[in-house]
């Protein structure tokens, strides 16, 4: 009953925070966001932040993290030090172009639009709102149904700013766009940015995400990304997470594919408190082929819960899904990964995995992966495996003078690799490959010398 | 699947329903309806004590504060509870149990059914309880059971010959606030079979029910309670049948099986209530609640289902594994076809250490069928070395019908090995050209097939009933071969 | 027994078979040779009703019968028997189960009544022990989990099983350790009688020294490019394809 009272307030809370600044976000933001910014705000007032009745949000306490007391704000805040001073990135080899976000706004000391060789586009969503608002209006809003998701409702109805990446037809190549989202305030902060990629036909986008926090204080972040894959188009979506362990994260993608498109959208979780991913893709046009991948090391009181939804709305497609957990300490996880092949889905190739390694006793998992089928013509399958390492490796390991701690590591590391393997920039994965290893060695698990120095503050 | 494969899809699909005759009988009913005096006037004709009486009253004043279940993929019209007759019994039937008793027109109908009541005829091995809509018509064997201590009656005889075992078990495994139906079941139950395996005694014969729903209108809510003391074991079969008719009509049925220390259940289930036409008209709505649990360690539960009728299934027959090295097993084969829908799958609640679980689920869509997996495998904190295997496969005969698997897996405790495999297909074509090129034809080479696909679990069945089902699997998919 | 006359055949819109002409009477052994993808498989996939691939042209006649008429099923029973170049396996359906289900079918077809079980078990046990079968393989599902070799060798227990009229063997011989060839090739010479007649794909001349050839054809390209007596396969384990290729194109 309790809860139930606490979700009334805290929808009402949220409900007013928006009529209170309506205003002043319809004057400062262009009508792409305003044109869907009330129905948004309608559908928020019905489905409200979902709690445990919705069957999605079963395994994770979502309210729970909107009740701490967060700092709140609708225009930029101004930070004291220059983060781009601290900021490089020193994967060597690793040739990006940089996107910064500072707290869900695009950090202010950078060029708010770049046109690159090409043609490519990256920046800001809000300035790109404004500068190109015929292509914005397209797809904006077209991918992410607010009607069914409460977070997606809260997102859409206070968009105002985050990245944005057009590659235009047949353009773009090797070249990654590096996105950094650091979380900087000397206060506790609500953060939410809305994201939007635009490939088109024939074209080729590498995206590398990068989640830091450079404060010790609790974050809640709740970010939305569109991401459209024209015809024959491809992407490279990897998303590292990596903030400090009192930083809370919703971030819900849809990726919508056209014919003959190519994906993979890979998630590496290494810290944060409680955080909730979802990944929606549609398969909507012939041939389009889905990888979305995951690999989570969490431990302590840390809570991870992926939830897929992969829709063959098309002949031809073929999925792949595979999320990996180790879960150490008293952390918890849950997984559910839902597979619909609709009936003229035929020739579909479906496939999921959710495996699991409990490393103690304390740790918790909830997998549900699901299968929803209507056409026959289909191969679909899937598994999901709770256990331990192999003792009788372990042992073997062992027995070639291997000690048992390392015997254990390398088996956690192998358990994982599959994971990062599919992580095709390779010093991206070089440089992942190593955090991983020292997160489970318990190390540090930035980057060396990435002076976002999450760990230490916290 | 290419054209010309379609029409032969289709006419394999066809099947007709072989048990749907009526038997005319004088019935004493009670009228359509539902409120606490028909729960009342049942347990009056029942001639039930007072306290059962208590439990019904509870069960009904608790059932009407609550919602039918909307989690399942099912698409359910409207029931109307007040429209449905509660009990109706064939009133020519004296319970006195002897053989010369049973109104001739009753054996009849048992006897077209295959299930000869005439202990002379029947088929060796097996004693059957006959429930007929509300009532138990005869149960046969009883007497040399007895002889091993061996109790095998129907309910309503358990409740005046053996109260105390029935007060100490009914509702322990599924009380009746555990869900809807079986709140409802609780509150109007009208027969069913009870079965007591005294210590240490191995049941000579399988024992089974056979229930029949005859009357129209009405529904059935039977319960069914098996209770295996220490090392005992018993294997016993359900069977159903109903006629058919253009109204749905309702099953709400409950088995409670208890296994203590050392005791085996094997509890099978052949299901082929009526399931409504080709059209989606009329067919039983089956909403069953089953549970054992395995109360002592060592113990073993384990249920098989073939389930080829009704117009909706639900239904989780699921252990909870409480005895140190308990173990649980659900084997199913569920068929679809025409405008059937079924959600069914089990859960396995690991609670004692070193428990173990298998579940093996085959659903086969036809038609405009819909065939859901949905199934809970629970370890808990302190069930050390939980082991599960699920292994859940779907198979598609046609484009019209649809397959799904919700499998939940809930771990607590990081040395169980939970692991949950499930593939959704359609037949090969080139099995099909395989078989064909030895001279077989397609729907011949479908229904081996499909009978090869149903192999695991069609083996887990005593012989007698793995032979019917394997037909039954034929029918209900050919309608020219059964 | 067989006449095949400008057979053409195509999947998915492309042509693999362009005009086949073979002739096969009663009592003969024919060999099919060629390199791979030249067609072999499709030929002996057309021939027993495969409708994976679209018949294009031509016409087959078996026993004064338009086999390109009848249902797969039909022509097995009609006395055609493939042994598959990749056996299918049909998990849960034992070897039984299917076989008698198959000579049953056949049975009917030809008028006769049903093997009862005892008649069917000794002819199982009896044709197992000529193609030196291991029993418990009879008791598997129909080729699950066997190996390579012993799909194959399954193959020819089923022959041995049906009696065929014309076999087609579509690289029996590979997979096969070297004295598993020989029961098979023993297994097979045993089955051939005046009356009825083979087709032996194969890469392999050592095959035809067990099993040895009235004639042997060269399928290459879809076509029949050359036909010889056994000694063309000698030729061919010298040479190669390539001067028949050359040849042609001379
Ligand atoms: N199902 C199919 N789909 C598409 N192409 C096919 C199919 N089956 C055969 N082909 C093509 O037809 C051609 C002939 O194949 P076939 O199997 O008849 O060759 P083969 O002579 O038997 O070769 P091998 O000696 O390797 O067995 C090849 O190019 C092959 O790729
Ligand atoms: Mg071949």
């Amino acid at each position: 009953m309790e809860a139930v009272s606490e979700k009334i307030t805290l929808d009402n809370q949220l409900t007013d925070w928006y009529f209170t600044n309506r205003d002043q976000l319809m004057s400062s933001s262009n009508s792409v966001f305003n044109s869907v910014r009330p129905a948004a705000m309608e559908s928020f007032r019905k489905l409200g932040i979902p709690d445990s009745s919705f069957e999605n949000y079963k395994s994770t306490n979502i309210p729970k993290v909107f009740l701490s007391p967060l700092h709140k704000y609708i225009e930029q805040r101004k930070i004291l030090f220059a983060v781009e001073d601290l900021f490089h990135c020193d994967i060597p080899e690793l040739d990006t172009e940089l996107v910064l976000l500072v707290n869900g706004w695009f950090y202010e000391n950078r060029p708010r639009l770049q046109v690159l060789p090409g043609g490519m586009i990256i920046g800001s969503m809000a300035e790109a709102a404004k500068e190109y608002p015929d292509l914005i209006k397209q797809h904006y809003s077209k991918y992410a149904d607010y009607e069914k998701d409460g977070l997606v409702a809260l997102n859409t109805a206070f968009a105002q700013d985050g990245t944005f990446i057009y590659v235009p037809k047949g353009a773009g190549g090797d070249r990654a766009v590096q996105i950094v989202n650091v979380l900087l305030s000397p206060e506790d902060l609500f953060v939410q940015h809305r994201n939007l990629v635009i490939v088109e036909d024939n074209a080729t986008a590498r995206v590398v995400v990068c989640d830091h926090s450079l404060s010790a204080r609790h974050f809640l972040t709740n970010s939305v990304t569109e991401i459209y894959l024209g015809p024959n188009s491809h992407l490279d979506y990897v998303k590292l997470q990596n903030e400090n362990d009192n930083s809370n994260q919703i971030a819900t993608s849809f990726v919508h594919q056209e014919r003959g498109s190519d994906a993979v959208f890979n998630t590496i979780t290494l810290h944060g408190g409680l955080i909730r991913n979802n990944v929606y893709t549609r398969l909507n046009g012939e041939g389009a082929s889905n990888q979305t991948l995951g690999l989570s090391l969490v431990d302590e009181t840390q809570h991870i819960d992926s939830y897929t939804f992969v829709d063959h709305a098309a002949p031809n497609c073929n999925s792949h899904q595979n999320f990996k957990y180790i879960l150490d300490d008293q952390a918890t996880a849950a997984f559910t990964g839902r597979i619909l092949v609709r009936q003229n889905a035929q020739k579909t190739i479906a496939y999921q995995a959710n495996n699991n390694i409990l490393m103690t006793s304390e740790a918790r998992v909830n997998t549900k992966p699901q299968l929803e089928i209507y056409a026959d013509d289909v191969k679909c399958s899937h598994g999901a495996t709770v256990g331990q390492l192999d003792p009788n490796a372990i042992f073997y390991l062992q027995s070639r003078g291997i000690s048992k701690r390392e015997a254990r590591l390398l088996l956690m590391y192998a358990f994982g690799h599959e994971i990062l393997n599919k992580i095709s920039v390779e010093p991206l994965r070089v440089r992942l490959s190593d955090l991983v290893d020292k997160r489970l060695r318990g190390e540090l698990s930035r980057c060396n010398s990435c002076p976002l120095h999450c760990q230490e503050t916290c | 699947m290419n054209g010309d494969q379609d029409p032969i899809i289709k006419q394999v699909t066809q099947g007709d329903y072989k048990y749907g005759f009526v038997t005319e009988l004088d019935n004493d009913a009670l009228p359509k309806g539902l409120n606490e005096d028909i729960v009342r006037r049942i347990s009056a004709k029942k001639e039930e004590p007072e306290w059962l009486l208590e439990i019904r009253l509870k069960a009904f004043r608790y059932w009407l504060t609550m919602k039918k279940p909307e989690w399942a993929h099912l698409k359910i019209p409207p029931i109307d509870y007040q429209d449905i007759i509660y009990y109706s019994a064939p009133k020519n039937n004296k319970p006195t149990g002897s053989f010369e008793d049973v109104d001739p027109e009753l054996l009849k109908t048992f006897d077209k059914l295959g299930i000869p009541l005439d202990e002379q005829k029947h088929l060796s091995g097996f004693a059957v309880d006959a429930v007929m809509d509300s009532i138990s018509v005869k149960t046969t064997f009883k007497e040399s059971l007895g002889e091993l201590g061996i109790i095998f009656s129907s309910f309503s005889d358990a409740v005046r010959e053996h109260p105390d075992l029935i007060k100490k078990y009914m509702g322990s495994v599924v009380p009746y606030r555990d869900n809807f139906y079986a709140a409802l079941n609780s509150a109007v139950f009208s027969d069913g079979s009870f079965v007591y395996i005294p210590k240490g005694v191995r049941c000579p014969m399988e024992l089974s029910t056979y229930f029949r729903i005859n009357a129209a209108n009405t529904g059935q809510f039977e319960r069914t309670l098996i209770v295996a003391e220490e090392g005992a074991y018993v294997s016993y079969l359900e069977g159903c049948t109903a006629p058919m008719r253009d109204e749905n009509q309702l099953h709400a049925a409950i088995v409670e099986i208890v296994a203590h220390t050392d005791a085996e259940v094997k509890y099978s289930t052949v299901q082929n209530w009526y399931p409504g036409d080709k059209n989606g008209l009329g067919g039983i709505f089956n909403f069953v609640t089953k549970r054992g649990i395995c109360l002592g360690d060592r113990s073993k539960i384990s249920w098989t289902q073939v389930e080829t009728g009704s117009a909706v299934t639900w239904k989780y027959p699921s252990c909870i594994l409480r005895g140190e090295s308990s173990v649980g097993e659900f084997y199913s084969v569920a068929v679809t076809n025409n405008h059937q829908q079924a959600d069914t799958g089990t859960k396995m609640i690991h609670i004692g250490k070193n428990t173990r679980s298998t579940i093996v689920s085959k659903g086969i869509s036809a038609g405009k069928g819909q065939n859901s997996y949905r199934g809970l495998v629970r370890v808990v904190k302190n069930a050390d070395n939980a082991r599960n295997y699920s292994q859940c496969d779907s198979l598609l005969l046609g484009d019209q019908c649809g397959a799904h698997t919700f499998p939940y897996i809930e771990v607590d405790n990081e040395t169980a090995v939970v692991e949950h495999e499930a593939t959704t297909s359609k037949i090969g074509e080139d099995q099909i050209f395989y078989c064909n090129q030895r001279g077989i034809d397609t729907e011949t080479a479908i229904g081996l097939i499909v009978n090869g696909y149903a192999r695991e679990v069609l083996n887990k069945l005593p012989m007698e009933f793995a032979v019917e089902a394997q037909k039954l699997l034929q029918i209900s998919l050919e309608g020219s071969v059964g | 027994m067989l006449s095949i006359r400008n057979l053409k055949a195509a999947i998915n819109g492309r042509e693999i078979l362009k005009g086949i002409n073979l002739e096969v009477k009663e009592g003969e052994v024919h060999a099919i040779m060629g390199p791979n993808g030249s067609g072999k498989s499709t030929l002996a996939s057309v021939l027993a009703g495969r409708d994976l691939f679209t018949v294009t042209g031509g016409e087959v006649l078996f026993e004064g019968k338009n086999l390109l008429d009848l249902s797969p099923e039909v022509r097995a029973r009609a006395g055609i028997f493939l042994g598959f170049q990749y056996p299918v396996e049909i998990p849960g359906v034992s070897m039984t189960n299917f076989m008698r289900t198959a000579i049953n079918e056949q049975r009917k077809y030809r008028g006769l009544p049903e093997m009862n079980a005892t008649e069917f078990l000794k002819l199982m046990r009896d044709k197992k022990a000529l193609m030196e079968i291991d029993s418990a393989l009879a008791s598997r599902s129909v080729n699950e989990g066997f190996s390579g070799g012993e799909k194959k060798k399954n193959e020819i227990f089923q022959m041995a099983m049906l009696e065929p009229r014309l076999a087609i063997l579509d690289e029996t011989d590979s997979g096969l350790d070297i004295d598993a060839l020989k029961t098979v090739a023993t297994g097979v010479n045993r089955l051939r009688r005046p009356d009825n007649a083979m087709i032996v794909i194969t890469h392999y001349q050592r095959l035809l020294d067990y099993i040895v050839p009235d004639f042997v054809h060269v399928l290459s390209g879809g076509r029949i490019v050359k036909s010889g007596d056994k000694t063309l396969a000698y030729e061919l384990e010298e040479k190669g394809y390539d001067w028949i290729k050359e040849e042609n194109e001379e």
